[in-house]
C-alpha cells in the first residue's frame, strides 16, 4: 500500500523525514495544541449545527415544546436554535459543546500567547509567527462575536447593537460603514445572513489558512526550547513525533474534546430561551457579553461622556473605547517583537527561550498588559459587580476609573522588582548568567560538569 | 505492568461509553448523559493513548542540528531568468503593468458598495410626524390619564408599534417638578413629557427608571439622563440629552406629536450636528 502511493507520489522519504520531527518537551508547549484541538471539536460540532440552524430574521409563531414561548413571535433563526435545542436529539449537547468550546479556544490561544510572549519565543527568527497568531487571535475573537449573534436572542442583538454602534461612530466613514455593514440602519433584517456566511465560511477559510501557515513555519523554523544541558541556539533536543509525540498530542486531543463534553452535557450555557428572542425596544439586565468581550464592553463602560466637537464635526464617545483602544492595543500586541528588538538592540536570532525573571522589562510590561485587561474585563461586569456587594454601580464605576491607572502600573512596578530580584538572586548563587550543573564523584566531592 | 493494566482498562471504559452514547440516543436521548458517555468515550481514549506514550514508550532524547534559514548566497543573487531578459528591463511596461492592474483592483472593489445604502437622511429621521398619535405596544392611543405617575410607558407612532428608530418614552410627573425651558417647556402637556427610548451612546434602550431620583437608566453602560432636566446625561459615557419628543394633544384629548425629534436620535455620529447631508 506504502509502495503503491510512494510509486506515484514519491512522498515516502517526505514522509518519514516529517516523522523524525524533533520536539522539545514541555507542558507549556502543549497550550497550543490545546488551541489547534478545540479549533477541531469546533469544526465537528459547527457543521452539525449549521444543518440545523435558519440565517432568517422572517418572522414565525413558536410553536414547539418550550410553553413559555409557545405564540411567542419569533425569527426564524431563533426559532430553528429552539428546535434544534429541544427537539433535535444530541442538538442540545452539540451546541452547549460548541458554545464552551468557543470559549476555551479564546482562552486557549490567550494563554499560549502569554506564554510566547513572557518566554520570548517571538524574537527573531519567529516574528511572522507572532503575527500569524495575533492574526489568529483576531480572527477567533471575530468568530466569537459572529457566533454568538446567529440565535438572534435578546442578549446577543445587545451585542451587535453596541457593534453598530461603534462602527457608526468612526469619523468621517461611520455611518457609511454601518450601512454597508448591516445593509442599512439597526436593526436590518439581512444582517443574520450576512453573520452567518462570515461565521461558516470566511472567517473559518482564514483560520484554516492562518492555522496552516502557523504550523508550516514552525515545522520549518524548528521549536525553540529551554536552556538545559545540552541544548544550543544551534540544536534542537526531544523527542521524535513519531510514536512518542504523536500519541501524547492525540491523547491531548481526545482529552480536550472530552472535557469539552463534559462541559456541554452538564453545563448549561447561554440558554436563550431564557433571555427571550430579540426585539429592538427590549434589553436585559444585567448584561453580559462573553468573557473575551468583556474587556472592550468594559472600556465602553468606563469612558467619561466626553465627546468633543469641532466645527460641527463630532467625535462620538463610542468612538475611543471600542475602535481607537483595540486598535491600538492590538497594534503594539503585533508590533512587540519589533518594537522590543529595536529598544534593547537585539536582532539576533533566538532559539533558547527566556525565563520570564531573565527579562525584568518585558515581563512588567506583559503583567501591566494583562492587568489593564483585566481590570477592564471587571469594568464589563460592573453592574453584576454592583449587585454581588450591594454598592452603587456609579461607586464601582469610579473605583475603577481610578483602578485602570493604578493597577497596572502598580502590577508592573511589582511585577518588574520581583523578576528583578529572582534573576539577581540566580546570579549570586551561579555568580553567571547560564547556570551550572554539579556532580557529585564517588569520593563524595562535588564537580562541575561540562 | 500497571501502567499497562491501567491503559487497558482505559481503553475498555471508553469502547463501553461508546456503546452507551449509542444505547443513550436510541432510546430517546438525554444532554447530560449524552455529554458524560461521550466525555467518558473521547476521555478514556485520550488518557489510555497518553499514558502509553508517556510511561509505556521509552523513545531516547535526540539531538538535531539547525538548519541556517537565510538561503545560500549564490541562490539570492543570480538573476531568475538566466540567460533571458530581465523582466524590470522594460520598466515602462512594469509601470504600465501595475497601474493597470490597480485600477482593476479598486474597479473590483467598487461592488462592495452594494451591500448597503448610503444612509442620506434616514439617521435623522424617524416614523413621527406632526400628529401622530402615541400608542402603547399593545397599540392602545394613550391619554395622558392613561399613564401612571412615576410609571414609563414605551410609546410607538400609530401604526408603527415595534419601531426600532420611533421608540419612546412618556411619563406624567406631578405638577411642577419639570424644569425645561424655552420650547420644550411647551411640550409637556399635563405634566406628560416624551423621549426617545435609544440610548444616545450605544443605542440600547433605556429600559430602566428610577422613579424616586426620576432618572432613566440605560442597562447597557449605565448612562443615566435626568428626566425633570430634559434628560441631559448625568452619568455615565452618554454625553447627550435624549432627544425630547414635541407633545401636544389632539380634539379628543389623545397624546400626539407636535413633529419629528428635534435632533438625531441613537448613538452619536460625526456629522450629527450638520445636518448637511443629501
Amino acid at each position: 500500500m506504502i509502495g503503491w502511493i510512494d510509486s506515484r507520489l514519491g512522498v515516502d522519504s517526505w514522509a518519514r523525514k516529517a516523522l523524525r520531527k524533533v520536539f522539545p518537551d514541555h507542558w507549556s508547549f502543549l497550550l497550543g495544541e490545546i488551541a489547534l484541538f478545540t479549533f477541531i471539536v469546533l469544526v465537528a460540532t459547527g457543521v452539525f449545527l449549521t444543518l440545523f440552524y435558519r440565517p432568517d430574521a422572517t418572522p414565525v409563531v413558536y410553536e414547539g415544546p418550550y410553553a413559555p414561548l409557545r405564540g411567542r413571535e419569533v425569527s426564524a433563526a431563533y426559532e430553528s436554535v429552539l428546535r434544534l435545542s429541544f427537539e433535535v436529539r444530541a442538538g442540545l449537547v452539540m451546541r452547549q459543546i460548541h458554545h464552551w468550546a468557543a470559549l476555551v479556544f479564546v482562552a486557549s490561544i490567550v494563554v499560549h500567547a502569554a506564554r510566547v510572549f513572557f518566554t520570548g519565543a517571538f524574537r527573531r527568527p519567529r516574528e511572522i509567527n507572532w503575527l500569524v497568531g495575533v492574526g489568529l487571535l483576531v480572527m477567533a475573537l471575530m468568530m466569537g462575536f459572529t457566533g454568538y449573534s446567529l440565535p438572534d436572542d435578546l442578549l446577543s442583538g445587545t451585542g451587535l447593537r453596541i457593534g453598530y454602534s461603534a462602527i457608526i461612530s468612526i469619523p468621517f466613514l461611520g455611518p457609511y460603514l454601518a450601512y454597508l455593514a448591516f445593509g442599512g440602519e439597526f436593526p436590518s433584517e439581512g444582517v443574520i445572513s450576512r453573520l452567518f456566511v462570515m461565521h461558516v465560511m470566511l472567517f473559518p477559510a482564514i483560520i484554516i489558512g492562518l492555522i496552516s501557515a502557523h504550523l508550516a513555519i514552525l515545522v520549518r523554523q524548528k521549536h525553540a526550547q529551554f536552556a538545559a544541558a545540552g541544548r544550543t541556539e544551534r540544536n534542537v533536543v526531544g523527542k521524535r513525533l513519531w510514536p512518542s509525540q504523536v500519541f501524547k498530542s492525540t491523547g491531548l486531543m481526545l482529552i480536550t474534546a472530552a472535557v469539552l463534553a463534559v462541559m456541554g452535557g452538564l453545563v448549561q450555557i447561554n440558554a436563550i430561551w431564557e433571555y427571550g428572542p430579540f426585539d429592538a425596544t427590549t434589553v436585559s439586565s444585567p448584561a453580559q457579553p462573553d468573557w473575551y468581550m468583556g474587556w472592550l464592553e468594559g472600556a465602553i463602560r468606563l469612558w467619561p461622556p466626553f465627546e468633543p466637537s469641532f466645527f460641527g464635526i463630532t467625535l462620538p464617545a463610542m468612538f475611543i473605547p471600542s475602535v481607537l483602544l483595540p486598535g491600538i492595543f492590538f497594534t503594539l500586541f503585533a508590533l512587540w517583537p519589533f518594537v522590543e528588538a529595536r529598544a534593547i538592540k537585539d536582532h539576533e536570532e533566538h532559539h533558547l527561550l527566556d525565563r520570564p525573571r531573565d527579562v525584568p522589562f518585558r515581563t512588567a510590561v506583559g503583567a501591566g498588559g494583562l492587568a489593564f485587561v483585566t481590570v477592564l474585563t471587571l469594568a464589563g461586569g460592573n453592574d453584576v459587580l454592583a449587585l454581588m456587594f450591594n454598592v452603587p454601580v456609579e461607586s464601582v464605576t469610579w473605583f475603577l476609573r481610578v483602578a485602570i491607572f493604578v493597577v497596572p502600573a502598580a502590577v508592573a512596578g511589582v511585577t518588574y522588582r520581583i523578576a528583578l530580584e529572582l534573576r539577581d538572586g540566580d546570579r549570586r548563587v551561579f555568580g553567571r548568567k547560564k547556570a551550572i550543573f554539579l556532580e557529585r564523584g564517588p569520593s563524595g566531592g562535588y564537580d562541575e560538569k561540562p | 505492568m500497571k501502567a499497562e493494566r491501567g491503559v487497558q482498562l482505559a481503553f475498555v471504559l471508553s469502547t463501553l461509553s461508546s456503546i452507551g452514547l449509542v444505547i443513550v440516543y436510541v432510546r430517546g436521548g438525554d444532554p447530560q448523559l449524552e455529554g458524560l458517555l461521550l466525555g467518558a468515550a473521547l476521555g478514556g481514549l485520550g488518557i489510555g493513548i497518553a499514558v502509553w506514550a508517556t510511561r509505556l514508550m521509552h523513545s531516547p532524547e535526540v539531538t538535531e542540528d539547525r538548519e541556517i534559514l537565510v538561503s545560500p548566497a549564490e541562490d539570492a543573487a543570480g538573476p531568475l531568468e538566466g540567460e533571458g531578459e530581465a523582466v524590470t528591463r522594460r520598466s515602462a511596461l512594469v509601470r504600465m503593468l501595475i497601474g493597470a492592474g490597480g485600477t482593476l483592483t479598486a474597479a473590483l472593489a467598487i461592488p462592495t458598495l452594494s451591500l448597503g445604502p448610503t444612509p442620506g437622511s434616514s439617521l435623522r429621521q424617524t416614523k413621527w410626524t406632526a400628529g401622530t398619535r402615541l400608542v402603547s405596544a399593545a397599540g392602545r392611543a394613550l391619554r395622558p390619564a392613561d399613564i401612571p405617575f412615576e410609571a414609563v410607558i414605551t410609546a410607538f407612532p400609530e401604526d408603527e408599534v415595534g419601531s426600532a428608530d420611533s421608540q419612546t418614552v412618556v411619563l406624567r410627573l406631578r405638577s411642577g417638578l419639570l424644569q425645561l425651558e424655552g420650547r420644550a417647556a411647551t411640550w409637556t402637556p399635563e405634566d406628560c413629557v416624551a423621549y426617545s427610548k435609544i440610548c444616545t451612546h450605544a443605542g440600547c434602550p433605556v429600559g430602566l427608571y428610577r422613579s424616586a431620583a426620576h432618572e432613566l437608566l440605560c442597562p447597557c453602560h449605565q448612562s443615566t439622563f435626568d428626566v425633570l432636566r430634559g434628560a441631559v446625561p448625568v452619568f455615565g459615557p452618554a454625553a447627550r440629552a435624549l432627544p425630547q419628543l414635541p407633545l401636544g394633544l389632539d380634539d379628543e384629548g389623545y397624546l400626539v406629536a407636535l413633529g419629528d425629534f428635534p435632533e438625531p436620535v441613537g448613538p452619536s455620529f460625526w456629522n450629527l450636528e450638520r445636518g448637511d447631508d443629501e
